[in-house]
């Protein structure tokens, strides 16, 4: 009983959490671009724009909800939904400090891994379901992306998971506190995989540079297409909640996560998921996206084989020092 | 009461409320939202015009290798996770093991490197 | 590279192609983000790959030619300058050209260097905006595309203030008349100008760094879309699309109209034909008519800004029976103005030759054995205006 308490306590929490910072987010994201490009970005609706992304959230409320008579009724309106639980659900085994976890399970980074790279199918489901060629062509390349940058990606998340011996996230964490930072010491293995691992977490989020599946310039919205008000919403706010949980699990993974001097745990682990999900978006406004051939190629030709080596690497280094 | 399935349970709540709310918010947009089906509306979006051909047709075989050099792949690297967290009571020996078991991955790699399977320019 | 080279068919039979492969018949436009307006390509895709594409223009049809033959004369240039709307000064400059040259009219000197002046600037002004609108094509709207299309914005900002201050409007000029301008430089304009160009050309090595020196954007453009000199000049474009081919041709230098007699114009070249040349041209461009702008600015004359005969009456002048050509080098090519007068106040025919339309005309060519996201790349770098296109 106690668990069902903890857990219900914690998974409403993380929800509720995650849907306030993902508002927030957008809300920092648009203000974040605007200066960059010496625009203002949203004012009107609350102090400095703030209540913005609510705002929004309501008017696509009052949207119509159009479906294509086309379209495969049933796949176009059960990806929206899958969609964001595949994103959320990913949120629950991080640790946000020593005892705020909602699930600390043995296998964590399996865990998040796994449902990760669910994200993908309603994806696929909706670029499959609209009947659109934009959507389709979207649908396909999101396909492609995702599954070729999961190799990079489950062999960067292993180099973490030798040097401290679990796959549970409290433990890699616990590590960290109690020897370095995986991007300290041994940096020759952390930095790298870190690189990696972020490179692929954003291809899997589809963020630019990656984000061909819905190059809204080639393919019109790619899979969002077709949807409008709520759903559309839905897709991008599963979109958001992929890369905030990804830097989070990043910040977790290799930066210590609530391991840091003067302030609390949660605090730090706050801090550097912001900074990372920060850095993210200071990307996102900088580069031009990469051709659908050019991002698999990277991803096969030099990723996947530098994960491979530092996968064996971090085994000689642990075998000979550890 | 702990089972081995107990840690899991939280992740059942998370799920369910998350399910939930992605299931009730489209169910609102149906009750504010306007209403008003017409056959241009709701036709397929291509540029403004009228489709021709199907979208439900082969697709280029290209995509078809990626799914298969994924399955290759990642479930090889997902059998490394067992083998990483037990790896200092296995030693150079388990070391050993799990060098012969990657280095056919690394073969694998090379051999459809050389086939051509990785330039999808052309 | 001669396998980039290879002429492909653009009057493929599709029944021709591989029976084997599925293809599918995108429509890609008139509504689309990134057709730079209402233009439409019907793409024959094997996968991602184009096998044929079937540009399709016409949507922004405005009958422009037609209604030039039921106004005067000078009634004409508010009317064309929405025909290239990023670079309106110069449509309205060909035209009034065409009827000096019927008139036999002559033009002062110092409406001459205005002319070249506003045409530098307005060059300066449209590949600010040619450079951004690629950007956000291969970048996105929501990414680093906008970055560099607001940054260009916020140039092209400066010289539309300048025209304004000149003219009174930023869109709309119809600050050239027969025999000259209307509108001479106001106070202090003179320091404003010198103050953008300086500003400008500071700021266009963060465009560079941004765009042309970006890993990605070469990589995104290099070895794409290459169109080669003898076809391009066999499909009439040119501009600085061709010059990219490797054509050393411009009508500022080869056939010196206005003020172009009088400076030395170094013409921009590259060698490649592939979008990157196309990009590097435009951005070495600006750097040359800020060049070129300050010069006309410096050797400003003095003296009237027009030579025309002042009458009652400007809607009733009559071009005596005739016909001629005129061609000035807009900032995307040639734009001619063909005119036919009868003797009476309104044209008997006025044909007016877009650049972009040519350069359009280049896609069956070059689309084929390109993906979809290189077809964007590719209708970006030609910088195709479609009001100039349709008229």
């Amino acid at each position: 009983m106690n668990e069902l308490i903890h857990g219900g306590l914690y998974g409403g929490m993380i929800v509720g959490v995650l849907m306030t910072t993902t508002a927030m987010a957008l809300w920092f994201e648009r203000k974040f671009a605007a200066r960059m490009q010496s625009r203002l970005g949203p004012t009107m609706v609350g102090p400095s724009g703030l209540l913005q992304p609510f705002a929004d959230v309501v008017k696509l409320l009052q949207k119509e909800d159009i479906v294509p008579f086309q379209a495969d009724r049933v796949l176009f309106n059960l990806a929206p939904p899958l969609g964001a639980i595949a994103a959320i659900s990913v949120a629950a085994v991080i640790p946000f400090s020593a005892d705020i976890i909602a699930a600390d399970l043995d296998v964590g980074v399996l865990y998040l891994l796994a449902i990760g790279a669910l994200g993908v199918l309603p994806v696929f489901i909706a670029g499959w379901g609209s009947n659109n060629k934009f959507a389709l062509l979207g649908g396909m390349r999101a396909l492609a992306q995702s599954v070729s940058y999961e190799v990079p990606l489950v062999l960067a998340a292993l180099v973490p998971v030798i040097l401290t011996g679990s796959m549970k996230l409290s433990a890699i964490v616990e590590f960290q506190a109690t020897h370095h930072w995986l991007v300290v010491w041994p940096f020759f293995l952390g930095v790298p995989a870190f690189i990696i691992f972020m490179l692929a977490m954003l291809a899997e989020a589809n963020r630019i540079p990656f984000d061909i599946p819905e190059a809204e310039s080639e393919l019109v919205a790619g899979i969002t297409t077709e949807y409008t008000g709520i759903k559309f919403a839905l897709f991008y706010m599963a979109e958001y909640v992929h890369t905030l949980v990804a830097s989070a699990v990043g910040a977790a993974l290799f930066l210590g996560g609530w391991d840091g001097p003067f302030a609390p745990g949660l605090g730090w682990m706050v801090a550097k998921t912001l900074a990372l999900f920060g850095f993210v978006y200071w990307l996102r406004w900088t580069l031009l996206r990469f051709r659908s051939d050019q991002l698999m190629a990277l991803c096969w030709r030099y990723l996947v084989p530098a994960g491979v080596v530092l996968v064996a690497a971090s085994a000689v280094w642990v075998v000979w020092v550890g | 009461m702990e089972t081995p399935l107990t840690p899991y349970l939280p992740i059942a709540l998370v799920l369910l409320i998350a399910g939930g709310m992605a299931v009730i918010i489209p169910f609102f947009t149906g009750l504010l939202g306007p209403k008003s089906v017409n056959p241009v509306k709701s036709s397929t979006f291509e540029g403004g015009n009228i489709v021709v051909g199907s979208t439900r047709q082969r697709f280029a075989v290209k995509f078809y290798v990626v799914a298969l050099l994924f399955i290759v792949f990642d479930v090889e690297a997902v059998f490394l996770y067992p083998w990483a967290v037990n790896f200092k009571a296995l030693g150079w020996f388990g070391y050993a093991t799990m060098l012969v078991f990657a280095s056919t991955l690394v073969v694998a790699l090379i051999y459809i490197w050389k086939k051509g399977a990785l330039s999808w320019e052309s | 590279m001669t396998a980039l080279l290879r002429r492909v068919d653009p009057y493929l039979k599709i029944e021709a192609y591989d029976p084997e492969a599925e293809l599918m018949l995108l429509h890609f436009g008139p509504q689309h983000p990134s057709t730079h307006g209402v233009f439409r390509m019907d793409l024959y895709l094997d996968g991602e790959l184009i096998v044929k594409a079937v540009p399709h223009c016409g949507y922004l049809h405005r009958a422009v030619e037609k209604l030039c033959e039921k106004l005067a004369y000078v009634q004409l240039t508010p009317i064309v300058d929405k025909n290239d709307y990023v670079a309106p000064m110069t449509n309205e400059l060909a035209l009034v050209m065409a009827f000096e040259a019927l008139l036999k009219q002559d033009v002062p000197r110092r409406a001459r260097w205005l002319r070249s002046l506003f045409a530098e600037l307005q060059r300066v002004a449209s590949h600010l905006l040619a450079i951004g609108t690629l950007a956000i094509d291969l970048g996105g709207a929501l990414g680093g595309g906008t970055t560099v299309f607001m940054h260009c914005f916020r140039e092209r900002e400066l010289i539309l203030d300048l025209f304004e201050a000149v003219t009174g409007s930023r869109f709309h000029y119809n600050t050239h008349t027969i025999g000259g301008n209307r509108h001479d430089l106001p106070e202090g304009w003179a320091k404003q100008a010198k103050d953008a160009i300086r500003v400008i050309r500071e700021r266009l090595p963060e465009y560079g760094a941004l765009t042309i020196e970006n890993r990605i954007f070469q990589q995104r453009m290099q070895k794409v879309g290459v169109l080669d000199g003898e076809l391009a000049l066999e499909l009439g474009v040119t501009g600085p699309n061709l010059r990219a081919s490797g054509v050393d041709h411009d009508l500022r230098r080869d056939a010196p109209y206005a003020a172009y007699d009088e400076v030395k114009v170094n013409v921009v070249t590259a060698q490649t034909g592939d979008c990157f040349a196309r990009a590097i041209v435009r951005v070495k461009e600006i750097e040359e008519s800020l060049r070129l702008a300050e010069c006309f600015l410096d050797g400003l004359p003095e003296g009237p800004i027009n030579g025309g005969k002042p009458t009652k009456m400007a809607v009733q002048t009559k071009v005596p029976v005739g016909q001629t050509y005129v061609g000035i080098e807009t900032p995307r090519g040639e734009l001619g103005t063909w005119l036919v007068a009868d003797g009476t106040h309104t044209p008997y025919r006025l044909k007016i030759r877009p650049a972009s339309l040519h350069s359009l005309s280049a896609l069956p060519y070059v689309l084929p054995g390109h993906t979809v996201s290189d077809a964007i790349a590719i209708l970006g770098s030609l910088d195709p205006i479609m009001g100039e296109v349709d008229r």
